[in-house]
């Protein structure tokens, strides 16, 4: 079945205050589609003053969302959930559309991941209690959660909907009001969600402003009046708001990257069943949304003696990806979202192979036709080579993976950890010891044990290291987002007798 | 005379780690990085790391960022300091690094990214000269 580009609006306005409202400098910036470079929609170039706009109607209805109970907040989640999931097809089309991945993708895992988390969070804030401690019979220890305020969140481009989804719910859930920026390469749902849910909070609860990184993305970040920020990016950036954060004595949450291993042990072969073809896709998995995942298994290890085997399937299954039109729904891999990364993932092909790294697969741009020739497409890529190698260091951020080899769990874990990241890690054996003990020794926070890119809403999600620190996903979000009142209580008529 | 022609030696070494760099930039990039001074005063590059727009460097007004030592100063270009964290540079230092310019949208915090551009790096490996004298003191 095919699909075509989605019917968009002449141009879109911020959302603040519970209004569309235009950016007070007039400015807005041309939103293109990745698939074929044509023009989507104009969004508003934001600047300092609409961020302030924006964090002043947070202010304001800070006090009135906190006291709405916590079944009105879940309800309200809910009800986005019905909204999005109505909408479904249309979400995934706008998603398509607007980064490049493939509308199988976006049908099946971005836009009904994105619901479930409304959902979860929903169903988290109904089912939590406090806690209350008898310290002695006449003192009680309560704790309240109390939320931060007005939380500022930054989201990036490769999930577009399902990053909003994974920071929105549990920051308004626990009664905190937003201001999110998405990422200026993909504006698109964040606005139609806009549209869609205009009606379900009060005015100022949600706030979207769109803009540039240093434009709009700054001022949110460093502002006084913002509680808490959340950011998931690069380096550079994550420091950036730390400092900001500082100068405030703010929370950050932080989720930059990583570099994961994807580790096969020989005992994957030890049968050719349904299990060792879940391990060959598992190592394909690195061509997922065309490699534009903070967590993909950029990095393949492969025990020595089962090596040349195990590569020949694994490199069949790559050979065997069909890329091409995103909105055909055989499309298995797409385009990469902008042109920069379509630039910066062929410079690591030139370095790649300086190094001496050898491409099993692809190693190029692959040049497609009709309107197709102006999107911009990566064939999936296969490097084999060692693990200091700058291929095997750096986010690519594209569908490249790197191959190693080792000879036991030693040397699994030594390359494994050789790295700065500490994000993802996948393990692949039938050995019930390996099955435990190699994830445990593994520096990252998420580590998938046979099975790979797997995001459900109830498993925390975070880094080790120069990935970041903090976790989305899980009932333990809830309190990323709020503080902790402690009432001390005493039922002691007498006094203490010091004075 | 042996001490001598250690001393000449040491000469054309330190001669010859002038004349080499770790990084240079394109001329198309330094018409960009020209307007920008123009517009912003004193800035310096930080190569960034991780995800998303991770991977590129990052144009910053001079004093946005605190620098420390852990920040390795890998050269200037047209007086802007091209600084990259030390975990990050024991990575990278074998290869010299050309700054160049491309269209694209950035999501991060630099300079250009409103102009519809892009700074991009491009690698190549060190030949054993150049690995010879600017990696010495670190291998």
């Amino acid at each position: 079945m095919n699909y075509s580009k989605p019917e968009f609006k002449e141009k879109y306005d911020n959302y603040i205050n519970g209004k569309f409202i235009a950016p007070i400098g007039g400015q807005y910036f041309d939103n293109t589609s990745p698939i074929d470079n044509s023009f989507i929609s104009k969004y508003p170039r934001s600047q300092k003053e609409d961020i302030e706009l924006a964090l002043d109607a947070a202010n304001a209805a800070k006090q009135g969302w906190e006291n709405t109970s916590a079944a009105e907040r879940a309800s309200l989640l809910n009800k986005v959930a019905d909204i999005i999931e109505e909408n479904l097809e249309t979400f995934a089309l706008i998603e398509t559309c607007d980064n490049g991945k493939p509308i199988r993708e976006t049908l099946n895992a971005d836009i009904p991941l994105a619901v479930d988390h409304w959902r979860y969070f929903a169903a988290c804030i109904r089912s939590e209690e406090g806690g209350a401690t008898e310290l002695d019979q006449h003192t009680l220890s309560m704790n309240i959660k109390e939320p931060l305020g007005v939380v500022g969140q930054i989201i990036p481009w490769n999930f577009p909907l399902l990053m909003l989804s994974w920071k929105l719910p549990p920051a308004l859930v626990t009664g905190n009001c937003v201001v999110l920026k998405p990422a200026e390469q993909t504006p698109a749902s964040a606005s139609f969600l806009m549209e869609k849910i205009a009606d379900v909070f009060p005015p100022g609860v949600v706030n979207i402003v769109h803009g540039f990184g240093p434009e709009a993305g700054k001022p949110l970040a460093s502002s006084p009046k913002v509680d808490k920020v959340a950011f998931t990016g690069e380096t550079t950036t994550g420091q950036l708001i730390m400092q900001y954060a500082s100068k405030n004595l703010n929370p950050v949450t932080m989720e930059l990257g990583g570099k994961s291993p994807n580790i096969f042990f020989n005992s994957v072969m030890d049968a050719d069943d349904a299990y060792l073809d879940k391990a060959i896709e598992g190592a394909v998995l690195f061509a997922f949304n065309k490699g534009e995942v903070c967590t993909c298994p950029s990095r393949i290890l492969v025990q020595e003696d089962i090596y040349d085997a195990f590569m020949e399937r694994v490199v069949a299954r790559t050979e065997a990806i069909i890329q091409g039109d995103p909105y055909n729904i055989n499309t298995m891999v797409g385009a990469q979202a902008s042109n920069d990364q379509y630039e910066k993932i062929q410079s690591y092909f030139k370095i790649g192979k300086d190094e001496g790294a050898k491409v099993l697969v692809g190693g190029e741009a692959n040049k497609l036709e009709g309107n197709l020739a102006n999107g911009f497409y990566i064939k999936p890529t296969i490097f084999e080579g060692h693990n200091k190698m700058r291929v095997f260091q750096e986010e690519i951020f594209g569908p490249v993976v790197c191959v190693t080899k080792f000879k036991d769990e030693a040397e699994a874990l030594e390359i494994a950890n050789d790295t700065m990241y500490g994000l993802g890690a996948g393990v692949w054996t039938r050995d019930a010891h390996q099955l435990y003990q190699i994830p445990r020794a593994i520096k990252a926070g998420r580590v998938w044990v046979n099975c790979y890119h797997a995001y459900p809403a109830h498993a925390p999600f975070g880094g080790y290291k120069k990935s970041g620190f903090g976790r989305e996903n899980h009932v333990m979000m809830l309190n990323y987002y709020r503080q902790t009142k402690n009432m001390l209580i005493s039922y002691d008529k007498n006094k203490l007798g010091f004075f | 005379m042996n001490e001598a022609i250690i001393s000449i030696k040491n000469m054309v070494a330190f001669l010859i780690f002038e004349i080499m760099e770790r990084v240079t930039i394109t001329e198309a990039a330094t018409t960009v990085l020209e307007e920008l001074k123009t517009k912003y005063g004193e800035l310096i590059f930080h190569q960034s790391g991780g995800c998303c727009d991770g991977s590129a460097p990052m144009l910053l007004e001079k004093d946005e960022m605190y620098l420390d030592e852990s920040d390795i100063l890998l050269g200037k270009l047209h007086g802007v300091n091209f600084y990259m964290n030390q975990d990050q540079f024991e990575y990278w230092k074998h290869t010299h690094l050309t700054v160049d310019i491309t269209k694209g949208r950035g999501a991060s915090f630099s300079l250009e990214i409103p102009l519809g551009l892009r700074f991009l790096i491009h690698s190549r490996l060190f030949t054993d000269e150049e690995n010879e004298i600017l990696n010495k003191k670190n291998t």
